[in-house]
This record gives C-alpha cells, structure tokens and sequence, in this order.
C-alpha cells in the first residue's frame, strides 16, 4: 500500500534534478541527461519489480473486484481494438506481403517466401506494429487516466482505504495489456498473412494456397511460437508499466498531465525497440 | 509489528513533524504533542496551507511524521503496512471535497472498500450500501457519477464511504467546506449522533476528529478544540477555553469573514 508506492516512487531526486538550472557546459548538459535517464531506469525497474511482487503475491485478492477490471483491461487492450486490426491486416498484406509475394514471383523466388514472410511477419512487424498502435490507443489512456487520478487525489483516496493503488490500478492494466498485445498479434499475423496472399492472387502469382500455407508452416519452428509467445507478453508488460509509471510516479497537476504523456509515449517505443532488439539477438544466437 | 504497550489513547503523538504530501522535505507543523480518546470529538482550526490536512493525512498513516512519533490505536503508523492492515481499516477519513473515484457510481464508490476488503458476494454487499445511502439520503443518485452531482452530495457520498467498514475513528478534512447551508447543518447533526452512537454502529460512539478554517459552526456540542498557527499545534480544550483564549490565530478564526459583514 503506502509502502508500495513510497518505494517505487522515490522520485525526488529527479525533481530535484529536473527543476534544477541546466548547467552551461555542453558536457554538463550531457552528463545531466544522462543521470536523468539513468535514475529514470532505475525508477521503471522498481515498479516493474514491485508489480510483479504484487502479482504473484496478491493473487486471489479482493477476486470480485479485480477479475470485472481485468476483463475490462482485456477489452480495452485486445477486443476493443479489432476492428482497427482487421483493417490494419489488410493494409500489411496488400502493402507488405502481397508486394513480396508477387516481387518473388517474377524473379522466380517463391521457394523463400515461407521463410521471408516468417522473418517479416511472425518475427518482426507483427509483434512491433501491434505493440506500437497498443501504446499509442491504449498507453496514451493510461497515462492520461492515471496522471489525472493522481492529480485529483484518487490514489491517496485508495490508500485510505487500504487498497494498494499497484493491485487495484497498475495490475489489470499489465495483465489487460500483456494479454491484449499477444492475442492481437497472432490475429493480425493471421489476418496479414491470408489477405497478402489474396492480394497476391490476384495479381496472378502463379501459387496455390496449399502451398503458400505449407511453406509458412515449413518455415516456422516451435521456438517461433515461443519467442512470439514471450516478445508479445514482454511488450505488453513493459509498455503498461512505463505507462503507469509516469501516471503514478509523482503528485501531478492537471496541467503536467499531457507532458507526461508524451514523455511516457516516447520512452514506450524506446522501450519496444529495445525489447526488439534483445530478441533479435535472441533468434541469432539460438 | 511494532506493537508496544496498549495506550488508552486512539491517536498518540509525541514531538512529531509534520512534513507536506508533496514535498515530504517541507515541515509545516512541528512538535506536535496531542492525544485523542475514544469518544472525542476534534476540531483541528486553522487557515489555509497550516498543515490541517497533513495532519490529518499523518494521524490516518498515510504520510509519515519526519520526526516524532504517531500511534494510532497503539500501533506506531511507521509500521503501516500490509500486516497492519486491519488497524488501517478501524480508521475512517474523509478528504476535503471527498476525492471520488470519478469513474465509478456513487453506489460503486461507497461499494467499493466493502466488496475489495471483505469479498462479499455482490447481493451481499448492494443490501449494505442500499442501507447506507438510505440513512445518508443517497439513494436517488446511487447511479450518478459524481460530476454529475453538487458538492454536497459528494462531500456526503465521500463519508458514506468512509463509513461502510464501520471505522472506529473518523478523521474529515474541512468537511463543511463548500456546503450549502442545509448541508451543513445536516452534517453537523450527523456528526453528532455518531458521536453519541449511531445506529449504523449499533449505537457504539465514534471518535471523530475534524479540520476547519471557521471555529463557528463547531461551537455547540461536546468537542475538543486544537489550532494550528505558524507551524505550532495548540491544543485549546473545550469550546469555553477557545473563547477566551487570547491566541491570535483563534481571534481570526472566530471572526466573521469579510462578505458575511458587509
């Protein structure tokens, strides 16, 4: 309860740091981002740390309160957005895939397209463009929900009462976004993958579906689903809580509130791109 | 646990700092010494940005003396944590405009406390909170949001909350703050059969401890006075000591403001 959030936000030295004058010396300036950066690393750690504390250590509290929020967080993160999915599959498979398909076709390389599509698709943008448009519709909520909760008391309000504001706000929204990021991925690399080869079709690439399908299949490897599996979880999980964290991390005014927003956006893709980069290295090396 | 030697007092501060909530460096009231009994009523005065509400906030445990020491129902609130969290829940507080959850509806906001602490099933807990908002004549608005509603029944709404668990010390920050006069008058009364015993507690007294900028409306009735001055804390005693006290910061409080004069 207090104990959580006074751990997780012991920010002063970053306000301290961020109201402070700027330093002249260009390498001062440099060296005062850098700590900032540094400091704000370490914040995002703690709270990632403390919220999977309080998911495995309060699993099962208060369960008619919570499971209604976490379905909700579910549906705001993963059903909600499946109209906007669906149009985006279409949009990747003609922009994307039914363009290599039919590239492929006419220089006579159809026999790599189970394995490009599978790095393109299955590996890269599905998991990073359904991670980036879940941060922009629903991350952006978040901060906004959750600095103007802040800013109006309703934490403090929580703490009142004896609810821990990490259980009752910060974990539905982590599960609610793990669990969105994962199932819209396979749903827009699904949809992407059958609407490129209908693009595809139609442009005459000489391909049965049989074998457009069976050459995915072939491509494919059980540590694809694993890794898919894991990056998409790691996505949701690390975007909710860079999120909240800038949500919750300090007493707001409402007027800091959009500020704070983009500053959480900003480090959201930051983050995505790290996280990319660490599986990347992960498919390399396995 | 830092249980010591049970104190006969409800809320016990020794040589305590209080700091503010947003900047924990910043003292605004120092060396308070003071003891509150079961069945007391307190009226904390003080102008605005004295440090009433952090007060408040420290004697609740929710924020942490700087220096000194706070007990409440015995147990040190350094120490509040999960495993104190059954004395937390004996302390009700009630925030200066009530602090709502804007989300929720006023039934889902007093509902809310009852159904996360104690798991009852729903039907369970809606008997509850429809009793509650009946006896705090909430119930034509049970389905409001509360922006949609006066301040007055937020304010109302905000302590139907704090009372569902049935606290044994209620602690309200400035609750007559932007109250219509009928409210007011309502609330006071309220207030005092709680004092003397409610039938929601089945008649057993509460302690209460209140903060205001205006010692007037709090004149009748058994209640103890404090005034907060220039970060000192001055415990006054009953409503004959506060008048003729020759303390500075009284005088203003018991003066008639500017508007209602002219």
């Amino acid at each position: 309860m207090r104990g959580n959030l006074a751990k997780a936000f012991q920010l002063t030295n970053i306000q301290v740091l961020r109201h402070a004058a700027v330093p002249k010396s260009s390498t001062d300036r440099l060296g005062r981002k850098l700590f900032l950066a540094l400091l704000n690393v370490q914040g995002l750690g703690a709270f990632a740390l403390i919220t999977l504390g309080v998911i495995l250590k309060k699993h099962g509290v208060a369960r008619g309160v919570m499971q209604p929020r976490v379905r909700h967080e579910i549906n705001r993160a993963g059903v909600a957005l499946m109209p906007m999915f669906f149009f985006i599959a279409l949009a990747l498979g003609f922009l994307v895939i039914g363009q290599t398909v039919y590239a492929l076709a006419q220089v006579g390389a159809t026999n790599y397209l189970g394995s490009t599509m599978v790095i393109v698709i299955v590996r890269e943008l599905g998991p990073l463009l359904t991670a980036m448009l879940v941060l922009a519709r629903v991350g952006t909520a978040n901060v906004i929900e959750l600095g103007t909760a802040r800013a109006l008391g309703e934490v403090e309000a929580l703490e009142a009462l004896g609810i821990d504001p990490v259980h009752y706000l910060i974990v539905p929204r982590v599960i609610g976004m793990a669990l969105g990021i994962f199932s819209l991925t396979i749903y827009l690399i699904i949809g992407s993958l059958v609407s490129g080869y209908l693009f595809a079709f139609l442009q005459d690439v000489p391909l049965t579906p049989g074998d457009y399908f069976k050459q995915i299949a072939e491509a494919l490897n059980w540590l694809d689903f694993a890794l898919l599996a894991l990056k998409t979880t790691a996505f949701g999980f690390f975007i909710a809580i860079v999120t909240c964290y800038h949500g919750l991390a300090q007493p707001l005014r409402l007027e800091d509130v959009s500020r704070v927003a983009v500053r959480a956006v900003t480090q959201g893709v930051i983050v995505c791109v790290l996280i990319d980069a660490v599986f990347i290295v992960l498919y390399l090396v396995t | 646990m830092n249980k010591t030697t049970p104190s006969p007092a409800i809320i016990e501060m020794r040589e305590a700092s209080i700091s503010t909530l947003r900047d924990s460096s910043l003292t605004v009231v120092e060396n308070v010494n003071w003891s509150v009994a079961p069945g007391e009523f307190w009226v904390v005065a003080g102008q605005q940005q004295s440090g009433k509400s952090d007060l408040l906030m420290t004697a609740a445990g929710l924020l942490l003396p700087s220096h000194g020491s706070c007990r409440v129902f015995g147990c040190n609130t350094d120490a509040f944590g999960e495993a104190q969290l059954a004395e937390r829940l004996r302390v009700g507080f009630v925030f200066a405009g009530g602090k709502l959850f804007s989300q929720l509806t006023l039934a889902e906001n007093v509902a809310l406390p009852l159904r996360y602490q104690k798991n009852l099933p729903d039907a369970e807990a809606s008997a509850i909170v429809e009793t509650l908002l009946e006896i705090m004549e909430l119930t034509p608005f049970a389905s409001s949001t509360p922006a949609s509603l006066a301040a007055n029944w937020r304010q109302r709404t905000a302590l139907a909350r704090a009372l569902i668990l049935k606290p044994e010390l209620l602690l309200l920050d400035s609750p007559l703050g932007g109250l219509g006069a009928r409210h007011r008058q309502w609330l006071l009364q309220f207030l005092d059969q709680l004092q003397r015993g409610h039938g929601w507690f089945d008649a057993r007294p509460l302690t209460l401890v209140v903060t205001t900028d205006d010692l007037r409306p709090w004149r009748h009735g058994q209640r103890k006075f404090a005034v907060l001055h220039e970060g000192d804390f001055s415990v006054l005693g009953s409503w004959s000591e506060v008048e003729s006290a020759c303390h500075t910061a009284v005088k203003e409080l018991l003066a008639e403001p500017a508007s209602a004069t002219m």
